[in-house]
């Protein structure tokens, strides 16, 4: 890393700090307007989620870091290419429906696992696909597009919890993974397993293709521009397939890793509600993660604290758990702002023009 | 006859079903032709429902709750403008966070207001009253005046010409003395502000209610069909009544026992998603974006 952008990264790290304050300070606002205490709010919160006096917590912290370490990258790599897709939600969606799938057949005991990933990454990756080839081909706005492919994919799961892979006995949740398709826990009694650990070799893999390989070298050139790349003899289109179908594949992973690595229902429950807002969580963890897969597995811990701690501040305070989304929101709304560290420019560079006209 | 009835009560009820879309459409439209994107919608929208269905509730007086619904968006607006506009922020990220924003804290307002988890139904003297004699609503009329105003605002007021110039080319805008960025500002905030009065239309007059998922991506479709109309307010008309016809028609089929068995309700319900995917697919590479939108302006310094 050259000098100058160590100092970039380290104003980047100012403003990511500063908008954790602003989105904490908002809602702190939001909630003493609720009627309640936002110092007893925020202790509930950070008692239960980053306490390092009790392992339990931190390990539930990291049990809900893990997808969304695998949504951000989702997000990371098409905000490097310089798009914004935002279809994570729905390939989680999907990923999860391929691992149901699965464990509905009757199989080897040794075959459910290889067999989940494999599916749900697949159908992951075909939504992500499908997301690519409406932009590349028909250049319509991804926005748009994996929103729509989001609410398809909701819909889609809903049809297949009712009226196909239904639990005859328990009717708020699909079937389960078979106990020979679930990943190990790491710390008996928390929901953190394996998946973590996957999670966290997919991010560190995830960064090494996007700064090691020539894969990930084409994306983040046409981030730079498409004129760019065609001048690097890269064909901006065939890359841009490739960022869907990438964010596919890790979102489609996240997918499979609640279902075979989430205690205790190992399952799809009412409305897909275990699975729901994992990929928004994740724009706000890229955001706050720079965009970059390093960055991104402490982001993960931080978003992944206040979404763990949520019920012990509901529980501890009697504040709605939803506040953290509420508060996740103002984060990435805080992100958005360029800085202070633009703003100080900007007014030094006014504070001189005025100078020299009055001089 | 009852076909008739029937092609009646389709109509009636996209009147309804198309309000929402087209008003958060020309919201949208009069913002990306300043040059500003607002992907906030869906939020803006939904934030804007709630503080209708509170206000009404509370002061038993829907007119009330559509006037804060409309204040709601002005109040989103300005912040997304000023991010935007003045702090030279993502367009896209700071919308992003107001969609966010607004799941979370419709979620958490709903229990904090009413004490109740996941939806509440506004009391029936808090919606807006229909048109006597017509059945259709007042905020529906008021849509169709809006897309006149707009239209004219637009494209044959000299206001309308600074806004366009803003959003064409803001440095020649700038050389020729428009405010650029003031322009920019009140465009966004006027264009969120109808958008939340889309969002009246959802909670107090024809859905009736308040949820953490009340528009249902209607805020994306309407961004969708920003591009569909080709920025044009006219056209935005005819996309909304084919979506809101379509919405009913979906509502329709959900009623139908032999649609029911071939297609089971939940994929029914996908088919608003689907042609909108379709129709945006369709009718790329005819139309053209305002060149500078979402392109923060940066004046030259010295």
């Amino acid at each position: 890393m050259s000098s100058s952008s160590k100092l970039e990264y380290l104003t980047y790290l100012g403003n990511v700090v500063l908008a954790l304050i602003a989105g904490l300070a908002l809602g702190a606002i939001i909630i003493s307007w609720g009627g309640y205490d936002p110092v007893a709010a925020y202790r509930g919160l950070f008692e239960t989620s980053l306490n390092l006096a009790d392992p339990y917590y931190l390990a539930m912290t990291l049990s809900y870091a893990t997808p969304m370490m695998l949504t951000a990258l989702t997000f990371a790599i098409s905000a490097r290419a310089g798009v914004f897709n935002i279809g994570a939600e729905g390939q989680v969606f999907m990923g999860a429906l391929g691992a149901i799938i699965i464990a509905s057949m009757k199989l080897p005991d040794a075959l459910y696992l290889p067999l989940a990933l494999l599916m749900g990454i697949l159908m992951g990756a075909l939504w992500g696909f499908i997301a690519g080839l409406f932009k590349v081909l028909r250049g319509v706005n991804e926005v748009v597009v994996t929103i729509m492919l989001n609410w398809i994919a909701f819909w889609i799961v809903e049809y297949a919890r009712i009226y196909v892979y239904y639990d005859p006995y328990r009717p708020e949740k699909t079937i389960s993974m078979p106990r020979s398709g679930v990943l190990p826990v790491l710390m008996p009694g928390s929901e953190l397993t394996a998946s973590f650990i996957i999670a966290l070799l997919v991010t560190i893999l995830i960064y090494l293709i996007m700064w090691r390989t020539r894969l990930g070298y084409s994306m983040r050139v046409v981030g730079i521009g498409l004129k760019t790349a065609r001048y690097a003899g890269i064909n901006p289109w065939i890359t841009m397939l490739n960022v869907f179908v990438l964010g596919g594949v890790v979102s489609g992973l996240a997918g499979v890793l609640e279902i075979c690595g989430r205690p205790p229902t190992y399952a799809i429950t009412t409305g897909a509600s275990n699975l729901a807002g994992l990929g928004f969580s994740g724009i706000s963890v890229s955001l706050l993660g720079l965009n970059h897969p390093i960055f991104i597995i402490p982001a993960a811990i931080i978003i992944g604290a206040l979404n763990a701690g949520s019920r012990g501040m509901q529980i501890r305070a009697g504040v709605p758990l939803e506040m953290v989304k509420a508060v996740q929101g103002l984060i990435v709304i805080a992100l958005a702002v360029p800085g202070f560290t633009y703003m100080w420019r900007k007014w030094r560079i006014r504070r001189a023009l005025r100078g020299e006209t009055s001089a | 006859m009852p076909e008739q009835g029937l092609i009646l009560d389709i109509v009636t009820q996209s009147t309804w079903a198309m309000t929402p879309i087209l008003l958060a459409t020309l919201g949208e439209i009069f913002a990306e032709r300043s040059g500003v994107v607002n992907i906030g919608l869906e939020g803006i929208m939904l934030l804007s429902a709630f503080t209708a269905v509170a206000i009404a509730d509370k002061t038993v007086n829907p007119w009330l709750g559509v006037l804060a619904a409309v204040a709601m968006g002005a109040f989103i607006g300005a912040i997304h403008a000023f991010i935007t506009v003045y702090l030279k922020g993502n367009h896209i990220i700071s919308g992003i966070g107001i969609n966010m924003f607004a799941t979370g804290f419709v979620a958490y307002g709903i229990e904090v207001v009413w004490g109740v988890r996941g939806y509440y139904n506004p009391r029936y003297e808090a919606k807006v009253p229909r048109m006597p004699g017509l059945g259709i609503s007042p905020l529906f009329l008021a849509s169709m005046l809006l897309v006149i105003l707009f239209y004219i605002v637009i494209y044959r007021t000299d206001y309308g010409l600074k806004v366009r110039a803003c959003g064409e080319n803001p440095e020649a805008a700038d050389v020729v003395g428009i405010p650029v960025e003031k322009t920019q500002f009140i465009a966004t905030i006027i264009g969120a502000a109808v958008t939340g009065l889309a969002g009246a239309v959802l909670s107090i007059d024809w859905l009736a209610t308040i949820t953490k998922e009340l528009p249902a991506g209607r805020g994306f479709i309407a961004l969708a069909l920003v591009n569909f109309a080709n920025w044009n307010p006219i056209y935005a008309l005819g996309g909304s009544f084919l979506f809101g016809s379509l919405w009913t028609l979906t509502e329709y089929l959900k009623n139908i026992e032999s649609a029911k068995a071939l297609i089971p309700l939940p994929l029914i319900n996908t088919i608003p998603y689907i042609a909108t995917l379709l129709v945006v697919a369709g009718l790329i590479g005819k139309s053209r974006p305002p060149a500078f939108t979402g392109t923060p302006y940066q004046r030259e310094q010295a």
